[in-house]
């Protein structure tokens, strides 16, 4: 499985690639093998405002529905609008064309409360055990 | 984890694990939900062929010089059409006309029948026969000793035929042959739970993993794959077949479940008959519909589904169609918004998304008349 590692995680799977105050978020190589074949995607709308580990849409494989919880909290500054036609590039392309919302963060300090690419790893191996 | 600890498995469980299936709990089974991918093995079976581990299925051997009249007092359909060699597809309903499972009766002889029935009711299939058989018939539970694989698609006659001297092509749907596959013996049944052409294989357990193999080998060059419960509910739902336990139950009649046509009140008594006619002649309340989705959203079992701003039922099964490439479901509603073009809403996270009743199946069903 492939993690880069200049990625920040959550421990719900998900990664953020952060820029200049800015972030883009998707969901883990990991995520996407639990969670099978991708079908359904339910986004944001543009200028949503979230609040940290609130959930901000569902992602829905053929058995299963999960939901996307904000990494931080931020207003939401663009959805990928090809996965409301193409969702498996979500399995396909988790980091690149498969990535979720782009987003303002809010708050700066959150930031230290994301796992950083060692430690996400840990923790995939404390939820396979 | 008392109730992992308590789930049981095929015969095939380590050959499952070992391929990387995804192994889930399913009615009491850990049973492979996919093996790579529900989508991949759906497709192997709408384009060339599929094999099925169904083991979990339960058997039931019911034989003696009653036999006959006990499963023709049990289940609703007429087993006085069957000859040897024919397969029929029943239910055994209780004294309220409500389905305790649907199955498949084998005639394997006048006196002789075996009955395939859902993993999770087999006990209380068993039991409710055994304290309803008629004069002398003796009913067994030959779960345990008896396996199941399905082989479903185009290619499954072809995949077969390699390992079998019976001629496949001259077994109809619904007929079955006694012969040998791989030199096992088993019963080979042209049935089958989605829509294609294809067969279901009867032997003893303990030559489960030969024939898994066996038929994989014979398939490769037919492009057949392994294919889990997860690509086995899609196929099932694109045809509307109904799923014990999803789309029926003990309070769901076999005339609400559209499964009028396997009621015979003409063959004389049998249990549920009374409440069956009488909801025939009051007519059903709700009836079992399939619906697409005409806006975004995936419709799961137990969504509310709503007509005209009203609650007008529940979806019972639903999923992505590979097939249709749009969302399916199948749900029960009020009888007044349950014909075909009716306009319907599903409550997804508490928001009304619209669908459509349309006719069912879904997709075309390419059994083998």
């Amino acid at each position: 499985m492939d993690f880069p590692e200049d990625l920040l995680y959550t421990k719900e799977h998900e990664w953020v690639r952060i820029d200049n105050g800015k972030a883009v978020v998707g969901i883990t190589e990991y995520a996407q093998q639990e969670l099978g074949d991708v079908v359904f995607v339910e986004l944001p709308s543009v200028g949503t405002e979230v609040a940290y580990m609130d959930p901000f849409g569902v992602i829905e494989s053929v058995k299963t529905v999960a939901d996307l919880y904000s990494p931080l909290t931020c207003e939401v500054l663009e959805v990928n609008h090809e996965l409301e036609t193409q969702p498996e590039l979500v399995n396909s392309s988790p980091y690149d064309k498969g990535w979720i919302i782009e987003i303002a963060i809010s708050n700066m300090e959150e930031v230290g409360h994301l796992l950083s690419h060692d430690d996400y790893m840990a923790h995939i191996e404390d939820t396979e055990d | 984890m008392i109730a992992k600890a308590s789930l049981r498995v095929t015969p095939l469980h380590s050959v499952n694990r070992a391929a990387g299936a995804r192994i889930v709990d399913f009615g009491g089974w850990k049973m492979p939900l996919y093996y790579n991918s529900i989508i991949d093995e759906h497709k192997a079976v709408r384009r060339s062929a599929g094999l099925f581990d169904v083991s979990h299925m339960g058997e039931i051997d019911i034989q003696g010089p009653d036999a006959l009249e006990t499963v023709q007092r049990l289940t609703t359909n007429d087993i006085k059409k069957l000859k040897n060699e024919m397969v029929q597809y029943s239910v055994m309903c209780n004294n309220n006309g409500g389905i305790i499972d649907d199955l498949l009766v084998y005639m394997l002889a006048r006196d002789h029948y075996m009955l395939c029935v859902n993993a999770s009711n087999t006990e209380k299939d068993f039991d409710w026969i055994q304290k309803n058989k008629v004069g002398d018939t003796k009913v067994r539970d030959i779960s345990r000793d008896i396996s199941q694989l399905a082989v479903q698609g185009s290619n499954s006659e072809k995949t077969l035929q390699v390992l079998t001297d019976i001629d496949l092509s001259a077994i109809r749907y619904y007929r079955f042959r006694k012969g040998k596959v791989d030199e096992v013996d088993a019963i080979i049944s042209r049935t089958g739970y989605t829509g294609e052409d294809g067969f279901e294989i009867y032997f003893d357990s303990t030559h489960s993993v030969r024939l898994w193999k066996s038929i994989l080998d014979a398939g490769a060059g037919f492009g057949i794959k392994p294919v889990g419960l997860g690509a086995r509910d899609i196929l099932r739902i694109e045809m509307k077949y109904p799923l014990y336990g999803n789309d029926m139950c003990d309070t769901t009649s076999p005339l609400e479940a559209g499964l009028g046509w396997i009621v015979k009140p003409d063959k004389g008594d049998f249990i549920g008959k009374d409440a069956i006619l009488r909801e025939r002649n009051e007519g059903v309340k709700r009836r079992l519909i399939g619906f697409v989705m005409t806006e975004r959203g995936i419709a799961r079992p137990h969504y509310k589904i709503y007509n005209k701003g009203r609650e007008v039922g529940e979806v019972t099964s639903g999923t992505f169609s590979p097939s249709l490439n749009k969302a399916i479901g199948i749900g029960y509603v009020n009888v007044d918004c349950s014909g075909t073009g009716e306009e319907l809403e599903i409550e997804i996270r508490g928001k009304r998304i619209k669908g459509e009743v349309v006719s069912t199946p879904f997709y075309p069903s390419r059994v083998k008349k």
